[in-house]
């Protein structure tokens, strides 16, 4: 019992951070239908752009150290992002093409870059003690971390919800994703609600990266590849454009990899995170949320 | 093509084909002799590139399908020929034999689900089934892959004629038939009635549906040819490189597929040799500029950028897709009389 609900934990944690980095490419292809490849860069600039805040601060408490971290990384996250859809994704608005290529040239260039500034070994990343120890629940040891994360992609869950269903802009972006054309034709500008939706995508993937490094405790240059394919998953699997979905996705990913990982072998779990979007596409083309594609 | 160019097509092909017997230095441009190992292998490495490029650039060039799995098939033919010789001890034929059957399968079942999908979702889907297939390899399954470490063949596993250093000219060969094979296969295909209705399905999909015709068929057919080719040139790697390394299997290495295309110019099959070509040699030199003492004494704000190829590749890319779309190709078409 007490192994399930670690895994159980553990395994939401992580669909936690899947949910993070999935919820802005799902939106940013439901609206511009890019596939972001830059946002695994996004991830880990922020990611060490939080840990380099952190290392300046050396002499103030833990806690104040993390949250300078944590809000150094939503804004360069976001920051990155912004100047990425208005300096490289809006020359190419016809081309869809184009825009991919140009997101993996920024992806190749921008982790290269970072490991050749940081080093290609991950390093460690100092968060306060409370978040190392373990809290018990049913029995088990749960690391803190584990709930932090949770927490906090639960509530940008909310937050987006809230944005996409009580706001003007969100309604701006919910009508774009159904119809692109259509909202143009009345008069709105679309290009500004891609500029925000790139922009927020790149905050919680900065949010998703300083969690990532919390929840590992270590910030490593080549995660956010390895990550953002796990999210590609996510996106697909829970319908692309839907948020919602995304969220279910990424929990039955994140368990489902942890529970295979533990009880079969390492990588069994990976390796079925691939049969079943596999077979979600033979039952289900269009996702868990989605009608058709 | 006009006369000239075929005449130094045909003159270019021979100089190749006899490169082992030249013995001059070119300086700057390679290390060695021209006929030296080292100046060979690089040579037979950028050929691989080379036709490796040719075989993307038929199901992303011409049949327009983004997919981002290939790495998948290359590694099916550097892994299953190394598997088959080095933990098997099976004769060259026979795991030759093995890898033909296995990189006809694979391709056949992955593409008919990843081609459910179209556009972007078939980009994402052929992703994750390579990053199963680089998961798998990793995990060094029954001890058969070598995970991370690889998988070198032993000197006794493979023909004499194709080990060792003073035989590096006849892996040189080989690369040298490869590309050429590739070429003229990719070549017939595009142009055959099947690659003319490939195109357009590229330019309209919904059209040749209409007109009759059974679009996902022939995205399937385009699809398994190109990865059957690039399982090949996952064989011949394997005899110039004496291993397999699992870094072929990963997403950088189709993402520098993708870039070697884009180099190149998209759907133009001598524009994809030229960009494997490219890349693989800028690839190889620009580590040697990085160790450059010239380089290495630059402020940090320089030199870190400079020691990182990905990282000018990656720029160069950027700086391709944004003002020369048709890649180095399509610039040396507005200068040259060629067709596409």
């Amino acid at each position: 019992m007490t192994t399930i609900a670690l895994l159980l934990i553990t395994g939401l944690g992580l669909g936690a951070l899947y949910f993070l980095i999935a919820a802005g490419l799902s939106l940013i292809w439901g609206l511009m239908r890019v596939l972001n490849f830059a946002h695994g860069a996004f991830f880990t600039v922020a990611a060490y752009a939080g840990w380099s805040a952190s290392r300046l601060l050396t002499s103030s408490p833990a806690e104040l150290r993390w949250a300078v971290a944590v809000v150094v990384a939503i804004v360069v996250g976001g920051a990155f992002a912004a100047l990425t859809e208005v300096l490289l994704i809006r020359p190419l608005y016809s081309r869809h093409v184009g825009q991919v290529l140009v997101t993996v040239g920024l992806a190749l260039a921008t982790i290269s870059l970072v490991q050749g500034g940081f080093g290609s070994d991950p390093q460690p990343f100092a968060v306060p003690d409370w978040m190392t120890n373990t809290s018990s629940i049913a029995g088990a040891g749960i690391p803190n971390t584990r709930l932090l994360v949770i927490v906090f992609a639960a509530v940008v869950l909310a937050v987006l919800l809230f944005f996409l269903q009580r706001t003007r802009f969100g309604l701006i972006v919910r009508a774009g994703v159904e119809n692109r054309d259509m909202v143009q034709a009345l008069g709105i500008d679309v290009q500004r609600a891609f500029t925000l939706v790139f922009t927020i995508g790149g905050m919680a993937a900065g949010l998703s990266g300083i969690l990532a490094a919390t929840y590992y405790g270590t910030v490593d240059p080549v995660r956010g590849t390895s990550m953002l394919i796990f999210a590609f998953i996510v996106v697909i699997i829970g319908g692309l454009g839907s948020v919602t979905g995304s969220a279910v996705a990424a929990v039955v990913v994140g368990v489902l990899q942890q529970f295979l990982n533990f009880y079969a072998a390492a990588g069994v779990g990976d390796f079925s995170v691939v049969l079943l979007l596999a077979v979600v596409l033979l039952v289900r083309p269009g996702g868990f949320s989605g009608s058709s594609t | 093509m006009t006369r000239s160019v075929r005449i130094g097509v045909a003159v270019l092909l021979v100089v190749l084909a006899v490169l082992p017997f030249v013995g001059i230095t070119i300086p700057g441009l390679f290390d060695g002799a021209l006929n030296a190992p080292g100046t060979l292998n690089l040579l037979g490495m950028c050929f691989v590139f080379g036709a490796l490029a040719v075989t993307y650039d038929i199901v992303f060039g011409y049949v327009g399908l983004l997919s981002f799995g290939h790495a998948l098939y290359f590694a099916t033919g550097v892994y299953v020929t190394a598997i088959a010789l080095a933990r098997w001890h099976w004769s060259l034929p026979a795991a030759l034999a093995l890898t033909v059957v296995v990189s006809l399968v694979l391709p056949l079942v992955l593409g008919a689900i990843c081609l459910r999908m179209r556009d972007i979702p078939f980009a994402m889907v052929t992703l994750a089934f390579a990053q199963a297939g680089s998961i798998l390899v990793m995990q060094n399954p029954f001890g058969l892959t070598g995970g991370e470490e690889g998988l070198a063949l032993g000197g006794d596993v493979l023909p004499s004629f194709l080990v060792g250093v003073v035989n590096t000219r006849n892996v040189y060969w080989v690369a040298f038939a490869l590309i050429v094979v590739v070429y003229v296969v990719a070549w017939r295909a595009v142009n055959s009635p099947p690659g003319r209705v490939w195109q357009a399905i590229r330019e309209n999909e919904r059209r040749v549906g209409v007109l009759g015709l059974n679009p996902y068929l022939y995205k399937l057919g385009a699809f398994v040819l190109s990865a059957f080719l690039a399982s090949i040139c996952g064989v011949v790697y394997l005899l110039l490189q004496g291993g397999a390394n699992p870094q072929v299997t990963t997403a950088d290495f189709t993402l520098a597929l993708l870039v070697m295309v884009v180099l190149g110019g998209v759907g133009t099959l001598w524009g994809a040799v030229l960009g494997g070509l490219a890349y693989e040699y800028l690839d190889f030199r620009l580590v040697a500029l990085s160790n450059a003492p010239a380089v290495q004494s630059l402020p940090a704000l320089l030199r870190v950028p400079l020691s990182e190829p990905l990282f000018l590749l990656g720029v160069l890319f950027i700086v391709l897709v944004l003002f020369v779309p048709g890649g180095l190709g399509g610039a040396l078409r507005r200068r040259l009389p060629l067709r596409a």
